[in-house]
């Protein structure tokens, strides 16, 4: 396997007013299994469906249902601990979490408290090139999700829809190994480059489909590298925890206004209460959810309606062999055999689909001259259409311009122009540059006549360029202009510096 | 008419065959029969539209030749079992006015065999309850009666119902549950037949849950044959119940041979419970000699854990049922209170749950709360999970060292007067004391009517058979029925 060397990233420091302070965060994110059934009903999953319409009896919890686990919900949390390099635990264990909720019609959550499916893992968090956060995740566990309460329809009712009730969710429960709001984000969208690369969750953070807890705490520097010794707690804050968060940007700001907040309680002489608090995006601030009194207690116990789940070490082994690459991976392949940097190949193994299109855009050609192409042209059109590269033009497309270039058929201006009117009429390429006669003239009798006459043009400018040789460039342009600029740059630069010497 | 009732259901099955008698006409018998018996209160809801027309369909099936063991049996269904369309409330008022838009798999079975439903069945409320007095309908009566004696005795719990039902020839044949007894102590205070199979062998799905880990269905019967029969209907693999075994169902009729010799039988030492009744005890030491005479071998065994089981059993049902009877919060379906101006979901919570449960219920959610709660957990809840693994092994070990079959007492006594122990609950769990070890090893367990008290009581006594080995079971109790020739019936007083 291909890695690229990295440096930890400095933790974040905030200053106190008595001194510093650094941030130590962990989060539990939770990925929505895609798939099509619910994880222990065969109800559909479909986002946006009316409300209570993809409700089963097991889902609604009606007297005498029981739930079955869905084999593929299972498959897709064994896909993402491998994709996460995890220890996958071939017996597991459902348990249920009591608590009454509208919206959580058995009284109860099926979840995985004891005996998770997938144990330790890890997720290389890239904050800059060469600077990049190795983040241990604990565990994953599968779990069922609730439905949605809706308060605000009628001023007297609440509404409940069950849609989403029993839809499988992965907890990816992070160790506390990061450091800094920025660290926090980059996080959340390397996991979510990571599920989407595997294609167990849609990363759709909108629809709520992604959505992260996160646990802060601060400490005093050096207090971290204890407890990364030791691994003993003590050594670290008190944290809290804010729940639920669905944006990059919300969850930075929290983080900072609860670092603030933390740091400003214990210069205070004060000491943090462990809780659950909530961000409010309007006011920006975090405040707390529940009081001491109401705190649950959930009463986890295993699930009586489920046998623990036993999966065979050949059904893991046939998942792990089906796994695509991975970003980690592609990255560093891009940078070994196209050359391009890593900050391209950074851009281009975004997304799966784009380093599919980046590849098959190189065909036979040039990595490094295929990755400015897609970046500067392809992507850039892309972006500002909100399109996918491939709606703005097929990769057989660019490799077969770019097969042009290298060629010296076209030169790289007249490509854009070609990729130009190819956008515009969908015609081929080829037929472009055959038919508008774009072709390259690389004839040196045909280019030395062109310079030649530029040069018996313009005396004067010879002179100047004879004292300034800098002033090249532009009988280059002129000669490009006057030849429609089909010319061999390369061809025309020679024959002008060679002519203007002579 | 009340002749055809008495039938049982082999015997009707073959007079079905034979044409000597229909479906119909063994339908309205029983319907009469239920409809004269509205002392027993065993019967709370009539679905005699639905049996009609059931018959009819089987009488034509077997006109057809097409009739499967139960074809045009007319049963009675415990109110647990969700019966599409018709009211199935588990003896709770949290459950009034529910209708399921399912069918319970071990009805959708026994259906298919061709049974017939005469309606649902009397029972505690969610099954918690020894004499059937938590039941939202008010107790069925046991149609037994001490001598000359007309006190009201309970027929057991929680399958009550279909303990009076069978006993009284109301019906042949009834589904009963069974989380810690609630089969095997109801038949054996009628003087009938039950069985609770291996867990796992009768799907749970469509059934109430109480606790999901010692939930059982089962069949009782006028005798044991009649259980090969309906067990067989009933049970089988269940992709919907993950806990169903995958397991082939044997003609357990067919096993039973009456013929036991070279069997070991295990007496458990620690069953011998102090303050055990002489008259228990001498139906126990009667019960081992017919075994030995049938030619048996007999041998004292020890299951050194028996005495914690019923602690045991009393953490982990409740504990689940807690967790089970969450759902049942007046938000979809059932019983919703009525609520005052500001009220909110606590409240509805709260007055829904406080109005809709009984009391043993609501003892049984705390308990269960409690021992599950922080900080209780594990001197409660998993040691009573340790203990529990500890009473399965005891079984293992002696199954392991050639036991068979292990024979108890049912009960510690025979039916008692309603109102007697309802204010005691412990003495009322301690009914359970020879059932609930079966349920924790999840065995299969069958009482079986062996004799009666002085004053003329049916008493039972509970064979344990080896796990999936229910047509063992059923032949040892065949033996051990063909032994003690049990024939008496109640008296009709209703």
């Amino acid at each position: 396997m291909l890695d690229l060397s990295f440096e930890p990233p400095k933790p974040k420091v905030i200053a106190g007013a008595k001194h510093d302070w650094e941030l130590v965060i962990g989060m539990e994110v939770h990925a929505q299994v895609s798939s099509k059934a619910k994880l222990f009903s065969g109800a559909s999953t479909e986002f946006g469906a009316e409300p209570n319409s993809n409700v089963s009896f097991v889902d609604a919890a009606m007297p005498g249902m029981l739930p079955v686990i869905n084999e593929f919900c299972i498959a897709q949390a064994v896909r993402t601990g491998l994709g996460l390099k995890a220890q996958i635990n071939l017996r597991s264990a459902f348990d249920r979490k009591n608590y009454f909720y509208p919206d959580l019609p058995q009284g109860y959550q099926i979840s995985q408290l004891y005996h998770p499916l997938v144990g330790e893992g890890e997720i290389i968090v890239d904050m800059e090139p060469g600077v990049a956060r190795k983040v241990r995740i604990e565990r994953i566990h599968v779990e069922q999700d609730a439905g949605k309460s809706i308060h605000d329809m009628d001023p007297a009712m609440s509404f409940v829809d069950l849609n989403r009730t029993g839809v499988a969710l992965m907890e990816i429960v992070s160790r506390p190994d990061i450091r800094g709001p920025e660290e926090a984000a980059a996080y959340v969208v390397k996991l979510r480059q990571i599920l989407r690369y595997l294609g167990t969750c849609d990363g759709n953070m909108q629809n709520g489909n992604l959505r992260a807890d996160v646990n802060v705490s601060v400490c005093r520097p050096g207090a971290y590298e204890k407890y990364m010794e030791t691994q003993d707690f003590s050594h670290l804050g008190t944290r809290c925890e804010i729940k639920n968060m669905n944006s990059m940007r919300f969850i930075q700001q929290a983080i900072d206004y609860e670092a603030k907040r933390q740091i400003a309680i214990l210069e205070g002489g004060g000491e943090i209460v462990q809780e659950t608090r909530l961000y409010d995006p309007d006011k920006g601030e975090t405040r707390s959810m529940r009081s001491k009194e109401e705190a649950h207690d959930y009463r986890y116990f295993p699930d009586p309606d489920l046998l623990p789940l036993e999966i065979e070490q050949a059904w893991v082994d046939d998942i792990a062999a089906h796994l695509p690459e991975l970003p980690d991976e592609k990255k560093a392949r891009f940078v070994k055999d196209f050359g391009v940097t890593e900050y391209d190949a950074d851009v281009l193994t975004a997304e799966r689909d784009l380093a599919d299109y980046f590849e098959a855009s190189v065909g036979g050609g040039d990595g490094k001259k295929t990755a400015n192409w897609v970046i500067n042209e392809v992507l850039g059109r892309a972006n500002k259409a909100e399109v996918s590269p491939r709606e703005i033009v097929a990769p057989e497309v660019n490799a077969a311009i770019l097969e042009m270039v290298a060629k010296d058929e076209i030169s790289t201006k007249i490509a854009k122009d070609v990729l130009e009117k190819h956008i515009e009429s969908g015609r081929a390429p080829a037929e472009i540059v055959e038919s508008e006669g774009l072709k390259q003239v690389t004839d040196t009798g045909a280019i030395e006549a062109a310079v030649d006459q530029i040069i018996a043009d313009n005396p004067e400018q010879v002179e100047k360029a004879k004292q300034n040789p800098k002033l090249a460039g532009w009988f280059v342009g002129q000669v490009m202009k006057a030849t429609g600029g089909k010319a061999n740059p390369k061809a025309v630069n020679e024959l002008v510096s060679s002519k203007l010497k002579g | 008419m009340s002749e055809l009732t008495k039938l049982k259901i082999a015997e009707a099955r073959d007079a079905l065959r034979k044409g000597d008698v229909t479906s119909a006409e063994l339908t309205e018998a029983c319907l009469s029969a239920i409809e004269g018996a509205g002392k027993l209160n065993a019967f709370v809801h009539d679905t005699s539209e639905i049996a009609r027309r059931q018959a009819e369909v089987a009488d034509s099936r077997i006109k057809d030749g097409d009739a499967p063991s139960m074809c045009g049996i007319p049963l009675g269904i415990k109110d647990l079992f969700c019966i599409k369309g018709v009211p199935s409330q588990a003896a709770s008022n949290i459950l009034g006015g529910f209708k399921p838009e399912y069918e319970s798999t071990v009805t959708t079975q026994l259906f298919g065999a061709g049974a017939v439903m005469l309606g649902k069945l009397n029972m505690d409320e969610f099954a918690m309850g020894s004499s059937n007095e938590t039941s939202c309908y008010g107790n069925a009566v046991n149609p037994w009666r001490r001598g000359n004696d007309d006190e009201a005795l309970t027929p057991g719990g929680s399958s009550g119902g279909s303990a009076s039902a069978v006993s009284a020839d109301l019906c042949l044949g009834a589904t009963g549950t069974d989380t810690g007894g609630s089969i095997r102590q109801p038949a054996a205070f009628t003087g009938i037949t039950g069985i609770k199979p291996t867990y796992g062998r009768c799907s749970r799905w469509g059934i109430v849950a109480f606790a999901s880990s010692l939930d059982q269905a089962g069949p009782m019967t006028k005798d044991v044959r009649d259980a090969a029969i309906m067990l067989e209907a009933m049970c089988g693999h269940d992709p919907k119940d993950s806990t169903s075994a995958d397991l082939a169902v044997p003609n357990f009729e067919a096993m039973l041979t009456g013929d036991i010799k070279g069997k070991t039988i295990g007496i458990p030492r620690e069953y011998r419970m102090d303050g055990m009744s002489d008259e228990i005890d001498a139906l126990w030491a009667e019960g081992r000699k017919m075994l030995e005479d049938a030619g048996a071998k007999v041998v004292d065994i020890s299951l050194p854990h028996t005495k914690y089981a019923l602690p045991a059993y009393y953490v982990i049902a409740p504990a689940e049922a807690s967790s089970n009877l969450a759902r049942y919060d007046g938000v979809r379906y059932g019983h919703r209170a009525k609520l005052s101006q500001g009220d909110g979901i606590t409240e509805m919570y709260e007055k829904t749950r406080a109005e809709g449960f009984g009391d043993e219920v609501k003892r049984r959610v705390m308990v269960g709360t409690y021992v599950l709660s922080a900080g209780f957990y594990d001197a409660y809840y998993n040691r009573a999970r340790k203990v529990r693994t500890l009473i399965k092994k005891d079984f293992e070990d002696v199954f392991a060292q050639g036991v068979d079959a292990i024979l108890t007492p049912a009960t510690p006594s025979a039916a008692f007067p309603l109102g007697m122990e309802v204010e005691d609950p412990v003495q009322m769990y301690l009914n359970d004391v020879f059932t609930v070890t079966v349920n924790l090893a999840g065995l299969p367990g069958i009482s079986v009517p062996a004799g009666t008290d002085k004053q003329g009581l049916p008493l039972g006594l509970q064979l344990i058979g080896r796990p999936w080995e229910e047509g063992d079971l059923l032949n040892c109790a065949y033996a051990l029925e063909q032994s003690a020739g049990f024939v008496a019936k109640p008296s009709k007083w209703w």
